[in-house]
């Protein structure tokens, strides 16, 4: 069996001698020329004047680009037209490029650019979401808001709980920064982007060069880590390079400096989510309330989809009869938010688990408790529908939570904690659950579709070329399996090959975790394609039926002969018959408005419960991860080491949201947390001491790739479980409800124990 | 300009013209087209950049993006790419890294793998300390961790084994005929053993008898590690320093003395030169301010400032002593410090940074000097011939001024032997490799139920690291309780008044720095307080 092995990522070998080649590996032609941008020190203001003279005079400097030399200046947004490559007289967040150096060397252009005189005219900078709602910044004329039945309900409540949640942003830190290079062709440009979405690099390039898609290639081998972070991003670099080799006609790289790629680039949204919640006695979600406060940034980018997510997964496992999400997307005067895993999901589910936890403690009972009155109808019973009007058919939170709360001991544990809890004045420990739900598909339903093309050599080597993207998320392993699956052979045999526009057209960005639901099918379509055409000659060649011809250990086995694989395919080719196809996907069955908020954006939901436990010092706020145990659902995996890869990984970057990684910003704008030094990723020894992960792989009851889930995003959300573990622990301190903000850093961690404390 | 020779991958390297701030990272992947070595942060804190470096005491994990060519002079360099046998055979870290599926994006992955191999080296399984310098964002370190373990039984390949063995006369003895050093010094009979595994002792044994010397023997008067003979690694490595590191001493821009008296008189003619140890700070001003550094002098090569001693009740320090050659020096003596220094930074920076560049550096948020001026440290400064002392705390005057004159420079300091009272906490955002937004260390003396002296020292709570003399006033004399510790709190209002950063609130670092006080009080009379000791 290859598909559903577990096998090594197909680049380790590479990876661990330092073979890997990522796109600053690559060796450029001789005379290539390395770029920077001159940024902004101003939140919002006009340019009155730049004087570039300097940076023109510094060694190694071949030209300096700004607003000035370009009539028609280049724009970088996925969604609307407002973001120009430079900034054209006015400046919109402290870090916006400004101006284009191109120089003999990096380091050259990175000294070159920091010697512009720009003297700026103050405007108003809106920083936060309270000041952007005041002044009604925002992006859609309106908030959106989606209901369904009548919060009223409330007024029939037990226990109605209200607060105000603040969700701190995430930087991606990919190790590999951003990075593109452009090589100048005889009619047109090839690029090479550490990209999620090839096709967007080649539209953007494209239009700035006023040349047809046709006429660009984009190239993309591996990321060195995307995370939502390379969907959009990396159109500046690729659109800057492209500009200056072709203004130069020398190949041009530009890779930001660190500092740069934190102070430029988008991060996860940030957000305050206020609610109102009423339950019965017992917990049963009667009404929830919500409003979203997104800071979104200068730019409108991926916002829209991202706020539109959170809204989606704002029941997340529960069913709620009354319903009212309001959401703000709000443009601030500071880097534009952009895609980042889970893409507002991760935001929509923390409302929800908020609500969950703070009426269980209202009401003194266990949140699992609350959280299994409120669940869905299981699969197999009358499906519920979300607030989006969306029947939930394949809900198996229940069964989940079950086992997990089994596997994990959580009831005897807990127990366990209250008596260290008595007996310990300054530490104490805590412990939570929390589910995930969540949807699988682009809710911008045109972009769940995927190409890929299939070779087999007359060798009997296959070539595998799909529109996905290799980030380290083990993508390219496992379409490879499905491909091999498909003609019998070992997952060894096929040569993985980078993402190229020249060879998949028109691909979706790799995100939405739909990398191998979308790839994957495509690539199965196109090796049965011609698994089909040579079962078709061999067949006949014995005089049996097509069907009865099996692929198999690499033989192939009609009419009680085995042949090896190659020699049939040698035979194939030398009867002429076609052994190379295109395959093609797109995703059945969903329907999405999103202006009314209603139907069936997504094709099924992935699921998984985790059980996070902790300890906080009360005296300083310091906290830890003692233990983690996770049940996640993957149905039937394709590479079951490659999923829990995947989710421990996921697990450890949403804690690390929640926990570590805070971002800050000065009075004036400024981002302070721009480096590795100042923002706090999750290190070796953060991750759970005891850290167990299982799979729940039924399989999927949809028509998916080897009847799989998706796995990138889900996972990330049962880091949530780290915030609600230290919900509890700082509920040790005293009576009332930590309302702990996010990231809970040492810092929030003590105000919570003050809070409490004061009651 | 600067002469440098090294050993890299097994290959000796001659660089005539080397620039002196020219980085290791930039070396290996432009002029060497060694690309398996990454660029993550370029500023030492996310270990992509990791190779192996060895000299005569031993294997070290260091941050090539922050270390200068002429750093690496006389000393072998290992990347990612030779770690690989010379027909390809995987080293064991390798290996194990494929099999439990320790890379995902692998980008990270050579430098974590050069980080286990030096750790496997040096047969170092404290894993989460060895690797807490490396960030990874795809894994959740899980997997990485498992390759680490699976790995440590496996022998260190012999391919790897020529590096303890190099000194600079094997460069000379395999170059060409360019002569790196002056004429006259470093002649081949000098230094230079047979190339050869174990043929250098102070490569093969475990970081030098010194560092242990004082620390294991009793606490007691007169007992001098001189008595166990070769008192440290510093002399460890002097002894067989090759003379010919002076030969790396090029024009006034970039000097690389062998010895303290070199030192002074250079920095006394040159005393606007900039005097470069670790390179943990100053590669930053290279790589990140992007300032020209028109003089430098390399103290690499200062072996006499490297000696941990013990005179009578006192341990000497010389400044040229790493971080982590004093963690481990004083384990048994100082535990709650070789405790904070193991949250110092990383393996690599400790590797690289040394505690008189920690000090003189003057910052505000270094965490030797609170500790240090809790346990009544002695600095010791040079100028010329000149040397005095002061009281540590009086070395820092103001926010990055401190009492030094131009020309002078940081030679050591003195501790106690041992601090029995001495506690020291980190507070970050983080554990591991985070810089503290505030480090409270206090060390109070006991008598029958009374404070009979308070030391009480922070970082993070003002322009400079600085004493809590108003807390400490309302604690001398009194009975040690916690009714003295509640009363004591308010005097910390008089005593600092911080400032709000990225790092934390005001209110949370007086809050903090208050409650440090009462941990305190609950971690000397035995109470649970050290969430790092707490088990699942």
């Amino acid at each position: 069996m290859t598909m559903g092995a577990a096998l090594p990522h197909d680049s380790a070998p590479l990876h661990v001698t330092g073979q890997a080649r990522y796109v600053d590996d690559v060796p450029l032609p001789a005379g290539s020329l390395h770029l920077a941008f001159g940024l902004s020190s101003c939140a919002h203001g006009r340019i009155t004047s730049l004087d570039l003279a300097p940076v023109r005079a510094a060694p190694g400097v071949v030209a300096v680009l700004s607003a000035d030399d370009f009539p028609d200046m280049p724009d970088l947004s996925p969604s609307v037209h407002d973001e120009p490559l430079l900034a054209t007289g006015t400046v919109h967040y402290v870090g916006q490029p400004i101006f284009l150096v191109v120089a003999e060397t990096h380091l050259q252009a990175r000294k070159a650019a920091r010697l512009a005189k720009v003297t700026y005219q103050d405007l108003p900078a809106l920083l936060t979401v309270e000041a952007a709602l005041a002044a009604n910044s925002r992006f859609e004329q309106g908030p959106i808001l989606w209901t369904r039945g009548d919060i009223g309900a409330m007024a029939q409540a037990h226990a109605v709980v209200e607060g105000e949640i603040e969700i701190g942003g995430q930087e991606h830190f990919y190790l590999e920064g951003q990075i593109a290079a452009a090589i100048p062709q005889e009619d047109g440009m090839h690029i090479l982007s550490s990209t999620q979405h090839p096709t967007e690099i080649q539209h953007k390039v494209a239009h700035a060069l006023h040349l047809p898609m046709a006429a660009v290639r984009v190239e993309m081998r591996r990321m060195g880590g995307g995370f939502g972070g390379k969907e959009s991003q990396g159109n500046a670099l690729a659109v800057a390079c492209a500009l200056a080799a072709h203004a130069t006609g020398r190949p041009c790289k530009m890779r930001y400096d660190r500092d740069d790629d934190m102070v430029i680039t988008g991060k996860r949204h940030d957000l305050k989510i206020r609610y109102r919640a009423g339950a019965d006695a017992e917990g049963r979600l009667i009404a929830v309330d919500f409003t979203h406060l997104i800071r979104c940034g200068w730019s409108q980018d991926l916002s829209l989809a991202v706020a539109d997510r959170a809204m989606l997964h704002a029941d997340n496992c529960y069913w709620i009869p009354n319903i009212r999400i309001e959401s703000h997307r709000l443009k601030t005067n500071t880097q534009s938010a952009t895609a980042y895993r889970g893409f507002g999901g991760p935001q929509g589910i923390v409302g929800i688990e908020r609500v969950i936890d703070h009426l269980a403690h209202a009401l003194r009972l266990d949140p699992v408790e609350v959280m299994r009155r409120n669940l869905y109808a299981p699969m197999g019973c009358p499906p519920q529908t979300t607030p989006y009007g969306m029947e939930v058919e394949d809900s198996i939170t229940d069964k989940i939570l079950d086992r997990l709360i089994q596997t994990s001991d959580y009831h005897a544990r807990k127990a366990a904690i209250a008596d260290f809890n008595a007996a310990s004045p300054v530490l104490k420990r805590g412990i939570a659950v929390t589910p995930v739900k969540f949807g699988i598909s682009f809710t911008l339903t045109w972009l769940n579709q995927a190409g890929a093309l299939v070779h087999v050599y007359q060798d009997g080597s296959v070539h595998l070329n799909h529109g996905g993207t290799e980030m380290g998320q083990g993508l390219n392993q496992k379409v490879a399996q499905v491909t091999a699956q498909v003609f019998g052979l070992d997952a060894g045999r096929i040569k993985i090959t980078a993402a190229d526009t020249g060879k998949v057209p028109n691909t979706s960005a790799t995100a939405a975790s739909s990398g191998s639901d979308l790839n994957g099918k495509a690539a199965e379509a196109a090796a049965i394609t011609i698994r089909d055409r040579i079962a078709a000659f061999i067949a006949e060649k014995h005089q049996v039926k097509p069907g009865t011809v099996r692929f198999r250990d690499g033989m192939v086995l009609v009419g009680g002969e085995a042949y090896d694989f190659a020699r049939v395919v040698n035979w194939a080719y030398q009867a002429r018959v076609s052994l190379s196809s295109t395959g093609f996907y797109a995703t059945p069955k969903i329907t999405w408005d999103r202006v009314r908020g209603q139907g069936r954006p997504f094709l099924y939901f992935a699921y998984g419960a985790a059980v996070t436990e902790v300890v906080i010092d009360t005296l300083t706020g310091e906290n830890r991860i003692l233990r983690t145990d996770i049940l996640h659902d993957t149905g039937t995996s394709l590479n079951p080491a490659i999923d829990i890869g995947q989710i421990e990984g996921a697990y450890v970057q949403g804690a690390g949201w929640l926990t570590t990684e805070e971002l800050v910003w000065d009075g004036k704008g400024r981002l302070m947390t721009h480096a590795p030094s100042t923002y706090k990723i999750p290190a070796v020894s953060d991750r759970p001491v005891i850290f167990n992960v299982d799979l729940w792989s039924a399989p999927n009851r949809e028509d998916t790739v080897g009847k799989s889930k998706a796995v990138g995003e889900p996972p990330f959300n049962l880091g949530i479980s780290a915030l609600m573990a230290l919900s509890h622990a700082v509920s040790a301190c005293g009576p009332a409800y930590p309302a702990l903000n996010a990231p809970a850093t040492a810092e929030r961690v003590l105000m919570a124990v003050n809070r409490v404390r004061d009651v | 300009m600067a002469q440098v020779a090294f050993l890299l991958n097994g290959t000796p390297v001659r660089l005539g013209n080397a620039a002196p701030t020219q980085t290791l990272l930039d070396y290996l992947r432009e002029t060497c087209g060694l690309k398996g070595t990454k660029e993550g942060c370029n500023e030492g804190d996310c270990g992509a950049c990791t190779v192996m470096v060895t000299d005569q005491g031993g294997a070290k994990a260091l941050n090539a993006c922050i270390l200068f060519l002429p750093q690496l002079h006389g000393k072998a360099v290992r990347t990612v790419e030779g770690l690989t046998g010379p027909a390809g055979e995987l080293h064991p870290v390798q290996t194990a890294m494929i099999a439990h599926h320790g890379s995902q994006c692998g980008f990270c992955t050579p430098g974590f793998v050069v980080s286990m191999a030096t750790a496997h080296a040096n047969g170092d399984r404290d894993h989460d300390t060895t690797l807490a310098g490396n960030l990874c964002r795809c894994t959740g370190y899980a997997p990485i961790l498992r390759a680490a373990r699976a790995a440590e039984a496996a022998p260190v390949p012999a391919w790897l084994q020529s590096d303890a063995s190099f000194t600079l006369a094997h460069v000379r003895a395999e170059g060409s005929g360019e002569t790196e050093g002056r004429p006259g010094e470093g002649g081949p009979g000098g230094a230079s053993s047979p190339p050869g595994p174990g043929t250098t002792a102070g490569a093969s044994s475990p970081p030098g008898p010194g560092t242990t010397a004082g620390a294991s023997s009793p606490p007691g008067p007169a007992t001098t590690a001189g008595a166990s003979s070769p008192p440290g690694p510093g002399t460890t490595a002097g002894a067989s320093s090759p003379p010919g590191l002076r030969a790396t001493t090029g024009d006034a821009s970039a000097f690389s003395p062998t010895s303290s008296d070199d030192l002074a008189d250079w920095y006394m003619q040159h005393p606007d030169a900039t005097l470069i140890a670790g390179a943990t700070d100053v590669g930053l001003w290279v790589t990140k301010d992007l300032r020209q550094l028109p003089k430098v002098a390399f103290l690499g090569g200062v072996t006499d400032l490297q000696h941990i001693e013990r005179q009578g009740g006192q341990l000497h320090i010389g400044a040229g002593v790493t971080i982590e050659t004093l963690r481990k020096a004083i384990l048994a003596s100082h535990p709650s410090l070789a405790d904070l220094l193991r949250r110092y930074a990383s393996t690599q920076v400790r590797n690289a940074a040394t505690i008189g560049g920690n000090i003189a550096n003057g910052s505000p948020i270094g965490d030797g000097p609170p500790a240090l001026i809790a346990m009544g440290a002695t600095l010791h400064l040079r100028r010329g011939d000149a040397m005095r002392s002061l009281d540590l705390e009086r070395f820092f005057l103001d926010y990055r001024k401190q009492d030094r004159q131009p020309g002078e420079f940081v030679a050591g300091l003195s501790i106690p032997a041992a601090a029995p009272g001495l506690r020291c906490y980190k507070i970050s955002k983080r554990f591991d490799q985070d810089i503290s937004a505030v480090c409270g260390c206090f060390n109070l003396t006991i008598d029958q139920g009374k404070v009979a002296e308070a030391r009480i020292a922070f970082g993070g709570m003002a322009g400079i690291p600085k004493r809590a003399a108003a807390v400490e006033a309302a604690l001398t004399g009194q009975d040690w309780t916690l009714a003295t510790v509640h009363a004591a709190l308010p005097a910390f209002a008089t005593d600092f008044q911080p400032l709000t950063d990225m790092r934390a609130s005001a209110g949370y670092r007086l809050q903090t720095a208050q409650n440090l006080l009462i941990r305190y009080f609950h971690d000397l009379a035995g109470t649970g307080v050290n969430l790092l000791e707490v088990q699942p």
